[in-house]
């Protein structure tokens, strides 16, 4: 990183609180695939949200991580828990975990990380090893103003604003006629 | 020690995304497949929002909230049809799943 692009920033985000929050966000990941019990499952994958979202503190995100914890660690993580409740666990926990295709899986899964790694590597000089800072104070703010408009304007994404708010509305809607015995 | 760049966010989530293919194309649970693709939304939004400190503006972190939007309907949908599919069949199994299957 360009020190002069920092310079009068504390170094708060140090590369070690980097690598500790990636390997657990990696190791819970880990965990979410292969625990046997859903409940276990769901846990580690809160511990995985909670480290991805320490990663957006540490790129000046700081409205991104607020939207992590409470949509995803608190609200999507609260539904998946209980429809962990309500269907049971009890018959499945005592399953095989994995289908019989799982070596096939397992070897396109790491052909696809191979392409991955080999791709960032060979397209090393596309991603620059600069970092832009954001500013961090006013982050909500500018992320508002692109949603909603400033200034009596429409912004950028205000449309699509709206259409994903239709969209919450077709799910919602979805959700609850898939539930309900008889409509 | 190394400054984290990009590349270094860019291999991360693509770990998270690859463990969360792993899990869609091997586990049994569908509670657990529906876990695993939140996983690789969570990477798709790491790479938007690291993209977006490289460029220094805010599209990526928009964006990432879009995603986010995505993955709670995604969910809700998602979990209203294992429900009502338990309802019928008693399983949760992927691999009993297979009504449209010739």
């Amino acid at each position: 990183m360009n020190p002069a692009i920092n310079a009068g920033m504390a170094p708060v985000a140090t590369p070690g609180f980097f690598y500790v929050l990636a390997g657990l966000a990696v190791a819970s990941g880990v965990a979410v695939i292969t625990r046997r019990n859903a409940v276990h499952a769901a846990l580690a994958l809160i511990v995985t949200l909670l480290s991805v979202a320490g990663l957006y503190l540490m790129l000046y995100a700081p409205f991104v991580f607020a939207v992590q914890l409470f949509v995803y660690a608190g609200g999507i993580m609260l539904l998946f828990l209980f429809v962990i409740m309500l269907v049971n666990i009890e018959r499945s926990s005592k399953e095989r975990r994995f289908n019989r295709m799982w070596p096939v899986a397992l070897a396109a899964s790491c052909a696809l990380m191979v392409l991955f790694l080999s791709a960032f590597v060979k397209g090393r000089t596309l991603f620059p090893d600069r970092l832009m800072p954001l500013p961090e104070s006013s982050n909500t703010q500018q992320i508002a103003g692109m949603l909603y408009g400033e200034a009596g304007r429409m912004g950028q994404y205000t449309f699509a604003f709206e259409i994903a708010s239709l969209l919450l509305l077709v799910a919602i809607l979805g959700a609850v006629i898939m539930t309900k015995k008889k409509i | 020690m190394v400054p984290i760049t990009t590349f270094h966010y860019l291999v991360v989530a693509a770990a998270l995304f690859v463990l969360g293919v792993i899990g869609v194309l091997t586990r049994r649970n569908v509670v657990i497949v529906l876990m695993s693709i939140e996983l690789i939304l969570n990477a798709v939004n790491l790479n938007l929002v690291a993209f977006s400190r490289m460029w220094g503006n805010l599209n990526g972190q928009v964006f990432s909230i879009f995603v986010t939007v995505d993955a709670a309907a995604e969910a809700a949908v998602g979990l209203g049809i294992l429900i009502a599919f338990f309802r019928n069949r008693e399983t949760i199994n992927v691999d009993e799943i297979d009504l449209l299957k010739w």
